[in-house]
């Protein structure tokens, strides 16, 4: 099967040492929306800039569409389209003149580019405010003009960088149910979200990507039910050392993958229900107050704590960048 | 083809973008109308200077005040590339089919566009205080030109350090240190036989010079064609040198990301 992206082996290190891209690898299948999840300096923006071309490798390959970005960028750009993480949008143009320049950079002309402006002006609610200036524009508007103007051409590949970030929750369920839009219309997307939930909504695929690399990839519930049984999150009445915890709940069978930060304290069992009262027993005989017990279904949080060594916060506070 | 094309849809939005800021273009017609006005008058006199060989001083004055205009507005044009590195604009261009070319290019074209107009309305405006320029047409186009001429590699240089520092500060630093000094070690304002030696010399070497030259001498009604083409002959080697800076500067850019 050809792959509308295949990446391999991709390294690129930034002056100053920072490693971005460690051995990337991934494949992306034609006309799916493919999630590339990981906390702020894992890599996914670096991912996205030498797929569309602004960055270079130092090492690796990436084919996109059938064409390998260093070798033909050029050819590249013809298909691709981009929605940066930070707007591209030309604030001192309306939104009208903003999509016909695009367009016309990408040899449309006449009707048929008027014809696709107003298409794309009707289709992402900017109609009425087609002849405003794009500075204007509020920041859910401007993100769809964003997305639009990355479709203009009628790209066969779109990347998406953090589409929702700085969103207000309604302007981000819009964009979601634009997202999901976009993969029936046949075109491939590459996404990048710091959000779990985002990318377990949207995503055919996910990659979770960690310090350069891929860790895990799949569909959203093959990555879940890798993980087997009930997270067991407990929140105690105070801060307590690691292994002290550990200690105690290691003497119980139903338990494993315990780790706690602080007061929060995870752990896995395989029937979260029939755990708890032994785990709360456990705790409360060795002196641990438990102030909260929550069990849930393994959600892609875990599948990054598991993968990643660490929780998706830990990594967002601690992360590169 | 594809760069011409791409020139003239990029050209046409920065014109659109600067014709939006009526304030703006207010500033860049009277700062150098304010020139023209107050040097004119203040240094009326120093034509009676022996030696200073000019029929009037506005009529001396009017084009070194051009081509002053010419070179601030070719020094400060770095800026724009600043604001659309910031805005993130730059980067939608580079992952776009865009000509390189065309996106540098249309900056100076603007850049050329709005020269031109700025010096007609100076001249204009020279007339009305009494300057004549005996060298007709030929040496009106020959004024423009060389107001061009100046603009363009200075703009490249704006650019190409733009690129390269991308702090607006930096800019802002280079053009106040250089472009006011440039205009005093030239004869845009003083006769050059009445210069102090060091500064003669100090003239021969800045393009400045040329430019104000060129354009004089073009104006003068029996205008001595070599020295007009030595001069622009000097200009088109520095423009070339400009641009050459900016490509690297350029790239510097793109490897950067």
């Amino acid at each position: 099967m050809a792959y509308a992206i295949e990446v391999r082996d991709l390294v690129k290190t930034y002056p100053g040492k920072v490693k971005a891209l460690d051995g990337l690898t991934l494949a992306v299948e034609p006309g799916t929306v493919f999630g590339l999840l990981g906390p702020n300096g894992a890599g996914k923006s670096t991912t996205i800039r030498v797929l569309n071309t602004l960055s270079r490798a130092d090492s690796g390959t990436a084919v996109v569409d059938g064409v390998d970005v260093t070798q033909q960028p050029e050819e590249v750009r013809m298909r691709i389209g981009c929605v940066p993480q930070k707007s591209g949008v030309d604030p001192e143009a309306t939104g009208r003149e903003n999509l016909e320049l695009q367009g016309q950079i990408h040899g449309m002309r006449g009707r048929e580019l008027a014809r696709r402006v107003d298409e794309l002006l009707e289709r992402f609610g900017l109609a009425s405010a087609a002849q405003r200036m794009a500075r204007t524009f509020s920041g859910g508007m401007q993100r769809k003009l964003d997305v639009a103007l990355g479709l203009v051409h009628r790209p066969r590949v779109l990347f998406l960088d953090e589409p929702t970030t700085g969103l207000d929750p309604e302007a981000r369920a819009a964009m979601w149910g634009d997202i999901t839009n976009l993969a029936q219309d046949g075109i491939t997307v590459l996404l990048t979200t710091h959000y779990l939930e985002e990318a377990d909504k949207l995503s055919r695929k996910v990659a979770i990507i960690d310090r350069g690399r891929v860790v895990a990839e799949g569909t959203p519930e093959e990555l879940k039910s890798e993980l087997r049984g009930d997270a067991i999150q407990i929140e105690l009445v105070k801060a307590a050392e690691d292994g002290e915890v550990r200690k105690v709940l290691e003497k119980l069978d139903s338990v494993g993958e315990i780790a706690v930060e602080g007061r929060a304290l995870r752990a896995r069992a395989d029937h979260g229900a029939t755990a708890v009262p032994t785990i709360l027993a456990s705790l409360e005989a060795a002196g641990f107050g438990v102030a909260s017990v929550r069990v849930a279904r393994p959600t892609l949080d875990d599948v990054y704590l598991r993968h990643a060594g660490r929780t998706f916060e830990q990594a967002e506070k601690g992360g590169a960048q | 083809m594809r760069v011409l094309t791409h020139l003239t849809f990029l050209t046409e939005r920065h014109l659109r973008a600067l014709l939006r800021q009526p304030m703006y273009i207010a500033f860049t017609v009277v700062q150098p109308v304010i020139w023209l006005v107050l040097y004119g008058q203040l240094f009326q006199k120093v034509v009676e200077l022996p030696g200073f060989h000019a029929e009037s001083y506005i009529s001396f004055l009017t084009p070194g005040v051009i081509i002053t205009t010419a070179l601030f507005s070719g020094g400060w044009n770095g800026m724009g590339t600043i604001v659309e590195i910031d805005r993130g604009v730059m980067d939608r261009f580079l992952v776009s089919p865009v000509s390189r070319v065309a996106l540098m290019g249309s900056r100076l074209v603007s850049l050329a566009a709005i020269s031109v107009v700025q010096s007609l309305l100076l001249i204009g405006l020279g007339l009305l205080l009494g300057a004549r320029f005996g060298g007709g047409v030929l040496g009106i186009l020959m004024l423009l030109a060389s107001g061009v001429l100046l603009a363009a590699p200075f703009g490249a240089l704006s650019n190409a350090l733009g690129l390269v520092v991308r702090k607006q500060e930096s800019v802002i630093g280079a053009a106040n240190f250089l472009l006011l000094p440039m205009t005093f070690l030239s004869p845009v304002y003083m006769a050059k036989n009445l210069m102090p030696g060091w500064i003669r010399t100090a003239t021969m070497f800045n393009p400045v010079t040329w430019s104000v030259e060129a354009a004089r001498e073009a104006l003068q009604p029996q205008a001595d064609w070599s020295a007009v083409a030595i001069r622009v002959g000097c200009l088109v080697v520095f423009a070339a040198g400009a641009a050459a800076l900016a490509t690297r500067a350029f790239r510097a850019y793109q490897r950067s990301l």
